[in-house]
């Protein structure tokens, strides 16, 4: 009966206590202003980092990688602009396994595009796959990557151009690699050179996050097209009429188109003030045309196919 | 002799059992399990990486931390329980009793890690429906883990022979620390002159080199381990493991056990 009274006190202890330093380790933080929980990379040396692990720097690395991807997780969802933090731990994690694909793959698209979706760091992108290059010789999709980078964030085709015709010597590279190559060096990236890019990513790849991804792009180059072609004709109906039409109904009265365009998503395109834009802009976040007055562009996650 | 020291093993495997050793077993199951469903949700395409590299480094560390805390003890322990004198009364070598316990532990941590690794494969065959040649290597890696069990067993029975069991885990965890670093001691000793550049030669070999034991990254990434690193490693570490025996030998045929 004892004993029973004395296991019955403790558990209820054990239970309430346990709750309650819960609770007053939560109230502590409040007090200290998320001190406690500020983001600091401990140990700044990647090298560092690499001598402690005792030679288990692959689970290091691992470890590193997905406190990359949270990282980079919780600032996106936060629409953060200060990616302070990104760079050295994409720097660790394959100083700890410089073998480690998926960290130069994702982790360049994270430093390369534009806050609040990134980093805004393209030249540090670019690094980062240079040295996966250096590690990897025979991941002819890292040249993918660099090119990529160098044509669509740096804006130097030539370089991109270079960059897509040495990952096209790799063994195992697919050949639309070299047919990139080409396009650059002659078009410096116009838009059909962009829908070859990823028609050919869309088409040959399984993974379904790349296979949206492309169709994202897909749809945005065509949006824009469209919207291109629409505000050519609103500018010429302000040339003949005066002033611009408040709607594509007044286009269709005159003629000129037959009924009211949709974008990619199936909705009508809208005149704001004599411009065309898109009705769902963050629903296409690719688009670099049609973006209502205050809206950015910008680049989303893009992968290359295996 | 052999019946002797094959009993001395058999006790030795039979007490760590019964000291619930094997239950780390479940800690790894739980282990493998919960970071295979954790990683894919949190992470980007290091699934197999993960479970690879986690399964791995905890049969390592695991059978490390058993090798030490059970090493430590094999002499002293007797020694403390007085259970010592009833085998040494027997028609028993005091070699025997030193190779008797060593055999027994590294006895226990085989099986401990052969059952980690139906595990670990059980895992990775739900991860990834099938084997693939290159899973072949995880073997090798495997081997070379149960080849730093030897050596780090062989180094916690020596220290136990003279040593208090604090004393002797301390000494054990340090060389296993200095060990993964003996690549780097002997970098240090080729940019150092003198005297210094002798002293740390002289360490850089002296001490455990498990750094050349660690293929873990390697084989994770599918990359093949050399025939001839698999020979030497072997090698070295029945010779280092034979080492440490015969010290451990020296030291408890010396000793004054009244």
């Amino acid at each position: 009966m004892q004993r029973n009274r004395v296991t019955f006190v403790a558990s209820a202890v054990l239970v309430v206590g346990t709750a309650l330093s819960i609770v007053t380790l939560h109230k502590i933080d409040e007090v200290r202003e998320g001190s406690a929980l500020r983001e600091v990379l401990w140990i700044p040396s990647a090298q560092t980092v690499k001598r402690m692990s005792l030679g288990y720097d692959g689970l290091l690395a691992d470890i590193y990688w997905t406190r990359a991807v949270q990282y980079f997780g919780g600032h996106h969802h936060a629409h953060s602009t200060d990616y302070q933090l990104l760079k050295p731990l994409l720097e660790t994690t394959t100083t700890l396994d410089p073998h480690l694909i998926p960290a130069y793959e994702f982790g360049s698209i994270f430093l390369a595009q534009n806050p609040p979706e990134g980093a805004g760091d393209p030249t540090a992108a670019a690094d980062l796959v240079k040295k996966g290059i250096r590690e990897n010789p025979e991941a002819w999709r890292l040249w993918y990557h660099l090119g990529f980078i160098q044509w669509q964030e740096l804006r130097n085709p030539s370089l991109a151009s270079q960059s897509f015709l040495e990952g096209s010597k790799v063994p195992g590279a697919l050949p639309w690699m070299r047919v990139m190559a080409a396009a650059l060096a002659q078009n410096a990236g116009n838009a059909e050179t962009a829908r070859y890019l990823w028609m050919n990513i869309y088409q040959s790849t399984e993974d379904k996050m790349i296979r949206e991804n492309a169709l994202k792009r897909l749809a945005a180059l065509k949006s824009d097209e469209v919207v291109q072609k629409l505000q050519n004709l609103i500018d010429q109906y302000q040339q003949q009429q005066g002033h611009y039409p408040s709607s594509f109904q007044e286009l269709i009265s005159v003629g000129w188109i037959r009924r009211v365009p949709l974008d990619p998503l199936g909705y009508p395109y809208q005149i704001q003030n004599g411009r065309v834009v898109v009705a769902r802009p963050a629903e296409l976040p690719f688009i670099t045309k049609g973006l209502p007055e205050g809206s950015q562009a910008s680049n989303m996650p893009r992968n290359p196919s295996n | 002799m052999r019946n002797r020291i094959r009993a001395i093993a058999f006790n030795t495997f039979r007490e760590a059992v019964r000291d619930r050793v094997l239950y780390n077993l479940v800690v790894f199951a739980l282990l493998i399990v919960g970071s295979s469903l954790i990683f894919g949700q949190i992470s980007i395409g290091v699934e197999r990486l993960v479970l690879v590299n986690l399964g791995m480094t905890a049969i390592s560390l695991f059978g490390i931390v058993i090798a030490i805390f059970i090493g430590i003890g094999l002499v002293s322990k007797e020694i403390e329980k007085k259970t010592l004198y009833t085998v040494l009364a027997r028609p028993v070598h005091r070699w025997e009793f030193i190779v008797g316990k060593f055999g027994g532990l590294v006895g226990t941590l085989t099986v401990n890690a052969g059952f980690m690794a139906i595990g670990f494969f059980a895992a990775l065959l739900y991860l990834t429906h099938r084997f693939e040649p290159a899973d072949g290597y995880l073997l090798v890696a495997l081997y070379f883990i149960v080849l730093e069990f030897v050596l780090i067993t062989a180094l916690a029975l020596l220290f136990s022979t003279f040593s208090t069991p604090l004393m002797s885990a301390v000494f054990a965890f340090s060389l296993f620390v200095i060990g993964t670093f003996a690549e780097d001691l002997r970098g240090f000793a080729s940019m150092s002159t003198g005297v210094t550049k002798i002293a740390m030669e002289t360490v850089s070999r002296l001490v455990p080199n498990f750094a050349a034991f660690n293929v873990i990254s390697q084989v994770a990434h599918s990359q093949a381990v050399p025939g001839r690193l698999i020979f030497y490693n072997t090698i070295y570490a029945i010779v280092y493991a034979a080492v440490c025996l015969a010290a451990s030998v020296l030291i408890f045929e010396r000793r004054d056990l009244k």
